[in-house]
Protein backbone atom coordinates (compact mmCIF):
# COMPACT_ATOMS: atom_id res chain seq x y z
CA UNK A 1 0.00 0.00 0.00
CA UNK A 2 1.40 3.38 -0.96
CA UNK A 3 1.88 5.74 1.98
CA UNK A 4 -0.59 8.59 2.34
CA UNK A 5 0.73 11.48 0.25
CA UNK A 6 -0.47 14.08 2.68
CA UNK A 7 -1.11 14.28 6.42
CA UNK A 8 -2.99 17.15 8.00
CA UNK A 9 -3.04 18.04 11.68
CA UNK A 10 -5.42 20.67 12.99
CA UNK A 11 -3.66 22.94 15.46
CA UNK A 12 -5.97 24.24 18.17
CA UNK A 13 -4.00 23.85 21.39
CA UNK A 14 -0.58 23.08 22.80
CA UNK A 15 -1.45 19.36 22.79
CA UNK A 16 -1.73 19.52 19.00
CA UNK A 17 1.83 20.88 18.81
CA UNK A 18 3.11 17.60 20.27
CA UNK A 19 0.86 15.56 17.96
CA UNK A 20 2.01 17.46 14.85
CA UNK A 21 5.70 17.05 15.58
CA UNK A 22 5.27 13.35 16.38
CA UNK A 23 3.49 12.78 13.06
CA UNK A 24 6.20 14.78 11.30
CA UNK A 25 8.96 12.72 12.85
CA UNK A 26 7.20 9.46 11.92
CA UNK A 27 6.72 10.64 8.35
CA UNK A 28 10.38 11.73 8.09
CA UNK A 29 11.61 8.36 9.35
CA UNK A 30 9.25 6.58 6.96
CA UNK A 31 10.78 8.60 4.10
CA UNK A 32 14.24 7.43 5.10
CA UNK A 33 15.53 10.50 6.94
CA UNK A 34 18.09 9.80 9.66
CA UNK A 35 16.88 10.13 13.21
CA UNK A 36 18.96 13.30 13.53
CA UNK A 37 17.25 14.90 10.55
CA UNK A 38 13.88 13.69 11.81
CA UNK A 39 14.56 15.55 15.06
CA UNK A 40 15.39 18.74 13.13
CA UNK A 41 12.13 18.40 11.20
CA UNK A 42 10.14 17.69 14.38
CA UNK A 43 11.71 20.73 16.05
CA UNK A 44 10.81 22.96 13.10
CA UNK A 45 7.21 21.67 13.20
CA UNK A 46 7.06 22.36 16.93
CA UNK A 47 8.11 25.99 16.42
CA UNK A 48 5.75 26.54 13.49
CA UNK A 49 2.81 24.97 15.32
CA UNK A 50 3.60 27.07 18.37
CA UNK A 51 3.51 30.24 16.27
CA UNK A 52 0.02 29.22 15.12
CA UNK A 53 -1.19 28.75 18.71
CA UNK A 54 0.51 31.93 19.94
CA UNK A 55 -0.44 34.32 17.15
CA UNK A 56 -3.48 32.90 15.37
CA UNK A 57 -5.07 30.60 17.95
CA UNK A 58 -5.73 27.89 15.42
CA UNK A 59 -4.52 26.67 12.07
CA UNK A 60 -3.17 23.64 10.34
CA UNK A 61 0.06 21.75 9.78
CA UNK A 62 0.19 19.75 6.55
CA UNK A 63 2.96 17.27 5.81
CA UNK A 64 3.67 16.35 2.20
CA UNK A 65 6.13 14.20 0.37
CA UNK A 66 7.93 16.23 -2.29
CA UNK A 67 9.82 14.87 -5.25
CA UNK A 68 12.71 16.73 -6.79
CA UNK A 69 14.76 15.83 -9.83
CA UNK A 70 16.76 13.10 -8.18
CA UNK A 71 15.65 13.40 -4.66
CA UNK A 72 12.80 13.14 -2.27
CA UNK A 73 11.96 15.28 0.68
CA UNK A 74 9.34 16.41 3.11
CA UNK A 75 7.41 19.63 3.02
CA UNK A 76 5.75 21.14 6.06
CA UNK A 77 3.03 23.71 5.51
CA UNK A 78 1.91 25.76 8.49
CA UNK A 79 -1.13 27.84 7.68
CA UNK A 80 -3.52 29.97 9.67
CA UNK A 81 -6.19 32.63 9.19
CA UNK A 82 -4.79 34.74 11.97
CA UNK A 83 -3.81 38.40 12.08
CA UNK A 84 -0.88 37.96 9.70
CA UNK A 85 2.59 39.45 10.02
CA UNK A 86 2.83 43.16 9.23
CA UNK A 87 6.60 43.16 8.74
CA UNK A 88 7.98 39.83 7.56
CA UNK A 89 11.57 41.04 7.39
CA UNK A 90 11.42 42.01 11.03
CA UNK A 91 9.84 38.66 11.95
CA UNK A 92 12.73 36.86 10.28
CA UNK A 93 15.30 38.65 12.38
CA UNK A 94 16.79 36.77 15.33
CA UNK A 95 15.47 37.97 18.64
CA UNK A 96 12.27 39.54 17.38
CA UNK A 97 8.96 38.56 18.96
CA UNK A 98 5.62 40.14 19.64
CA UNK A 99 4.07 37.29 21.62
CA UNK A 100 6.48 37.44 24.54
CA UNK A 101 8.13 34.20 23.47
CA UNK A 102 11.80 33.81 22.69
CA UNK A 103 11.45 35.31 19.26
CA UNK A 104 13.79 33.01 17.49
CA UNK A 105 11.04 30.90 16.02
CA UNK A 106 11.18 31.83 12.34
CA UNK A 107 14.90 32.42 11.82
CA UNK A 108 15.59 29.25 13.80
CA UNK A 109 13.17 27.23 11.67
CA UNK A 110 14.89 28.59 8.58
CA UNK A 111 18.20 27.22 9.83
CA UNK A 112 16.72 23.81 10.64
CA UNK A 113 15.34 23.26 7.15
CA UNK A 114 16.67 23.47 3.56
CA UNK A 115 13.99 25.70 2.07
CA UNK A 116 11.83 28.34 3.66
CA UNK A 117 8.99 30.37 2.22
CA UNK A 118 6.58 32.66 3.98
CA UNK A 119 3.54 34.53 2.79
CA UNK A 120 1.45 36.66 5.05
CA UNK A 121 -1.34 39.12 4.59
CA UNK A 122 -2.33 41.37 7.47
CA UNK A 123 -5.83 40.41 8.57
CA UNK A 124 -5.85 37.32 6.35
CA UNK A 125 -3.33 34.93 7.80
CA UNK A 126 0.09 33.43 7.36
CA UNK A 127 1.44 30.43 5.50
CA UNK A 128 4.93 29.10 6.03
CA UNK A 129 6.24 26.34 3.77
CA UNK A 130 9.49 24.62 4.70
CA UNK A 131 11.21 21.71 3.01
CA UNK A 132 13.96 19.34 3.85
CA UNK A 133 15.57 17.08 1.25
CA UNK A 134 16.85 13.65 2.07
CA UNK A 135 20.61 13.58 1.61
CA UNK B 1 0.33 14.21 32.07
CA UNK B 2 1.70 14.89 35.51
CA UNK B 3 5.48 14.67 35.84
CA UNK B 4 6.43 12.66 38.92
CA UNK B 5 8.85 14.41 41.26
CA UNK B 6 10.84 12.05 43.46
CA UNK B 7 12.55 13.03 46.67
CA UNK B 8 16.01 11.61 47.16
CA UNK B 9 17.48 12.96 50.38
CA UNK B 10 18.17 16.66 49.88
CA UNK B 11 17.54 16.39 46.16
CA UNK B 12 14.48 16.28 43.93
CA UNK B 13 14.41 14.28 40.73
CA UNK B 14 11.87 14.96 38.00
CA UNK B 15 11.69 12.41 35.25
CA UNK B 16 9.09 11.65 32.61
CA UNK B 17 8.44 8.93 30.06
CA UNK B 18 6.80 10.81 27.20
CA UNK B 19 6.90 14.05 25.26
CA UNK B 20 5.67 17.03 27.25
CA UNK B 21 3.17 19.61 26.08
CA UNK B 22 3.48 23.27 27.04
CA UNK B 23 0.90 22.74 29.79
CA UNK B 24 2.92 19.80 31.17
CA UNK B 25 6.07 21.94 31.22
CA UNK B 26 4.28 24.75 33.05
CA UNK B 27 2.96 22.25 35.56
CA UNK B 28 6.47 20.83 36.01
CA UNK B 29 7.79 24.32 36.69
CA UNK B 30 5.25 25.16 39.38
CA UNK B 31 5.42 21.65 40.89
CA UNK B 32 9.20 21.73 41.20
CA UNK B 33 9.36 25.20 42.68
CA UNK B 34 6.65 24.30 45.23
CA UNK B 35 8.41 21.10 46.24
CA UNK B 36 11.80 22.81 46.56
CA UNK B 37 10.25 25.28 48.99
CA UNK B 38 8.24 22.68 50.89
CA UNK B 39 11.02 20.12 51.26
CA UNK B 40 13.89 22.62 51.55
CA UNK B 41 15.71 20.77 48.79
CA UNK B 42 19.22 21.82 47.86
CA UNK B 43 19.46 20.24 44.46
CA UNK B 44 17.11 19.43 41.59
CA UNK B 45 17.68 17.09 38.67
CA UNK B 46 15.43 17.29 35.63
CA UNK B 47 15.87 14.22 33.45
CA UNK B 48 14.89 15.09 29.86
CA UNK B 49 16.00 11.79 28.29
CA UNK B 50 12.46 11.13 27.02
CA UNK B 51 12.08 14.56 25.47
CA UNK B 52 11.65 14.18 21.70
CA UNK B 53 12.15 17.84 20.91
CA UNK B 54 13.56 20.79 22.81
CA UNK B 55 12.05 23.84 21.19
CA UNK B 56 12.14 27.47 22.27
CA UNK B 57 9.32 27.03 24.78
CA UNK B 58 10.79 23.94 26.44
CA UNK B 59 14.26 25.42 26.77
CA UNK B 60 12.89 28.70 28.09
CA UNK B 61 10.83 26.84 30.69
CA UNK B 62 13.84 24.78 31.81
CA UNK B 63 15.90 27.94 32.13
CA UNK B 64 13.15 29.56 34.17
CA UNK B 65 12.99 26.52 36.44
CA UNK B 66 16.75 26.69 37.02
CA UNK B 67 16.66 30.43 37.72
CA UNK B 68 13.72 30.23 40.12
CA UNK B 69 15.32 27.39 42.00
CA UNK B 70 18.61 29.25 42.18
CA UNK B 71 16.80 32.15 43.84
CA UNK B 72 15.84 29.66 46.53
CA UNK B 73 19.53 28.88 47.00
CA UNK B 74 19.30 25.47 45.39
CA UNK B 75 20.95 24.09 42.25
CA UNK B 76 19.34 22.57 39.14
CA UNK B 77 20.98 20.14 36.76
CA UNK B 78 19.40 19.17 33.44
CA UNK B 79 20.41 15.65 32.45
CA UNK B 80 19.87 13.39 29.46
CA UNK B 81 19.66 15.81 26.52
CA UNK B 82 19.92 13.43 23.56
CA UNK B 83 22.65 14.17 20.96
CA UNK B 84 20.11 14.78 18.19
CA UNK B 85 18.08 17.07 20.39
CA UNK B 86 21.24 18.99 21.29
CA UNK B 87 22.10 19.35 17.59
CA UNK B 88 18.63 20.69 16.78
CA UNK B 89 18.81 23.11 19.73
CA UNK B 90 22.06 24.60 18.46
CA UNK B 91 20.66 24.95 14.93
CA UNK B 92 17.61 26.65 16.33
CA UNK B 93 19.81 29.04 18.30
CA UNK B 94 18.84 27.77 21.73
CA UNK B 95 21.29 27.56 24.56
CA UNK B 96 20.86 26.60 28.16
CA UNK B 97 23.50 29.09 29.17
CA UNK B 98 24.12 29.34 32.88
CA UNK B 99 22.13 26.14 33.53
CA UNK B 100 24.14 23.13 34.63
CA UNK B 101 23.83 20.04 32.41
CA UNK B 102 25.13 16.52 32.81
CA UNK B 103 25.17 13.37 30.72
CA UNK B 104 22.75 11.30 32.76
CA UNK B 105 21.18 10.89 36.18
CA UNK B 106 24.32 9.40 37.68
CA UNK B 107 26.52 12.27 36.49
CA UNK B 108 23.89 14.75 37.63
CA UNK B 109 23.93 13.29 41.14
CA UNK B 110 27.74 13.34 41.11
CA UNK B 111 27.65 17.03 40.13
CA UNK B 112 25.33 17.91 43.01
CA UNK B 113 27.33 15.83 45.50
CA UNK B 114 30.51 17.58 44.39
CA UNK B 115 28.82 20.95 44.71
CA UNK B 116 27.66 20.32 48.26
CA UNK B 117 30.45 18.16 49.63
CA UNK B 118 32.17 20.97 51.54
CA UNK B 119 29.05 22.33 53.13
CA UNK B 120 27.93 19.22 55.02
Amino acid sequence: MAPAPEIGVAINSDQDIVLARQKGRAKAVELGFSSGDATLIATAISELARNIVAYAGKGRITLKVVNGLNRQGISVIASDDGPGIPDIRQALRDGFSTSGSLGLGLPGVRRLMDEFEITSQPGRGTTVVVKKWRP
Amino acid sequence: MEVPILKQGEYLIATFQAALSDADLNQLRSGLVQQVVKLRSRGVIVDVTAMDVMDSFASRTLREIAHMIRLRGAVTVIVGIQPEVAFAMVQLGLTLEDVATALDLEEGLAYLNQKFKNTH
